[in-house]
């Protein structure tokens, strides 16, 4: 895992590569965070990937958030994983409200396909590239993205006689 | 037990004459209808269908079906069907999900006449606590149901005594419910379009006349 410095140096030898490509650094949970700017997302991960030294060759998770309030509004998270020191380091590519896009790192990663389509599915976050963009676990013809913060619940409201004698 | 080996034994060798050959029919012999006589068939060998759906296929197969605890057979319906075509039972066991109710629809419209279907559990009654966007709020929304099974899971018992319901509903003389026992009629509760909605009058007519029928 690297630590605070450790994450600084990685920022700056990205940042000699692809200048302004990384927007922030942080620790949450104690976990490292880089925060990247979505259009340069591939270069970094590719960086992370080849880059003698980092060699986070493995990807463990990809998985999309709906911070709503916040903007910009949508995050895709990257859990990268390199296998012989056992470190992680997460990716964070924030997204903006309507059309939420990103290129696809199923390329890079041939793991991403599915989870890309879950994010796809659950937050109708687009990638770009992506070999075969559908829907994975809701049927063909749902309509919406129901993991969205402003989704619905959904359900049914269940009719109480006693919320009806109090309230109704 | 003797006596009534011996008795058997005249019987077949037609000693038996007179009011002692009109007991022994009468205690042998049972009238009924075809009618009938094929749906106390039907109700007491039930062929369920293998199928599951979520955690309440844990307890229909292997608690009642594959256990010598709760034992199904004891009722006639310990033979599972893995195919639509040899079944007339279906128990739903589980929440039924948006993508999954197409299929079950299907499974349910394979199966040959006459055919029942239970829904086993608050999930597949009610949608149970799953109220969100991707569970089907019960599994009478796009298929009938026969009988309906609370709980969570329900208990062995509850699903067996489900079953004799069942069974009883297939030989013709389905329970009343509750409301008969209690003279409750006239206590449901509408589906309201809002606070202190009506029902519509057609609804409300033919309720009317239900409670007549159970009043009567």
């Amino acid at each position: 895992m690297p630590d605070a410095p450790g994450l600084e140096l990685i920022r700056g030898e990205i940042e000699g590569d692809h200048p302004g490509a990384i927007l922030d650094t942080g620790f949450d949970r104690d976990q490292p965070v880089l925060v990247v700017d979505p259009s340069r997302i591939l270069p970094v991960l590719t960086w992370l990937r080849e880059s003698p030294g980092q060699e986070y060759t493995f990807l463990s998770s990809l998985h999309a958030a709906d911070y709503l309030p916040a903007e910009p509004r949508f995050a895709v998270h990257y859990e990268l994983l390199n296998r012989d020191r056992v470190e992680r380091l997460r990716v964070k590519a924030m997204l903006e409200d309507p059309d939420p896009e990103i290129d696809s790192c199923v390329e890079l990663f041939p793991t991403a396909e599915f989870q890309e389509r879950e994010a796809y599915d659950f937050f109708g976050i687009v990638f770009r590239e992506h070999p075969n963009l559908t829907r994975i676990l809701m049927p063909e013809d749902y309509v919406g993205w129901p993991l969205r913060r402003d989704f619905p619940i959904g359900g049914e409201p269940v009719t109480f006689t006693y919320n009806e004698r109090n309230y109704g | 037990m003797r006596e009534r080996q011996l008795r058997a034994r005249d019987m077949l060798r037609g000693d038996l004459e007179g009011e002692e050959l009109e007991r022994y029919v009468e205690e042998k012999v049972v009238m009924t209808n075809f009618e009938k006589l094929l749906n106390w068939g039907r109700a007491n060998s039930c062929f369920p269908l293998t199928f599951g759906l979520a955690c309440c296929a844990i307890e229909a197969p292997i608690a009642l079906v594959g256990s010598p605890r709760y034992d199904l057979a004891r009722f006639g319906a310990e033979a599972l069907r893995a195919s639509p075509r040899q079944a007339d039972l279906i128990i739903l066991s589980g929440r039924v999900s948006i993508k999954m109710a197409p299929v079950v629809r299907r499974l349910y419209d394979q199966m040959l006449e006459p055919k029942w279907a239970i829904s086993m559990g608050a999930c597949s009654s009610s949608g149970g606590m799953f109220a969100n966007y991707a569970v089907v709020q019960g599994a009478d929304k796009f298929m009938p149901i026969d009988l309906h099974i609370p709980g969570c899971p329900p208990r062995p018992e509850a699903v067996l005594y489900g079953f004799t319901k069942l069974q009883r509903k297939i030989m013709g003389n389905p329970d009343q419910g509750w409301r008969q026992r209690y003279s409750a009629a006239g206590t449901e509760e509408w589906a309201r379009g809002g606070p202190r909605s009506e029902p519509s009058p057609e609804a409300a007519a033919a309720y009317e006349e239900a409670r007549e029928l159970v009043r009567a």
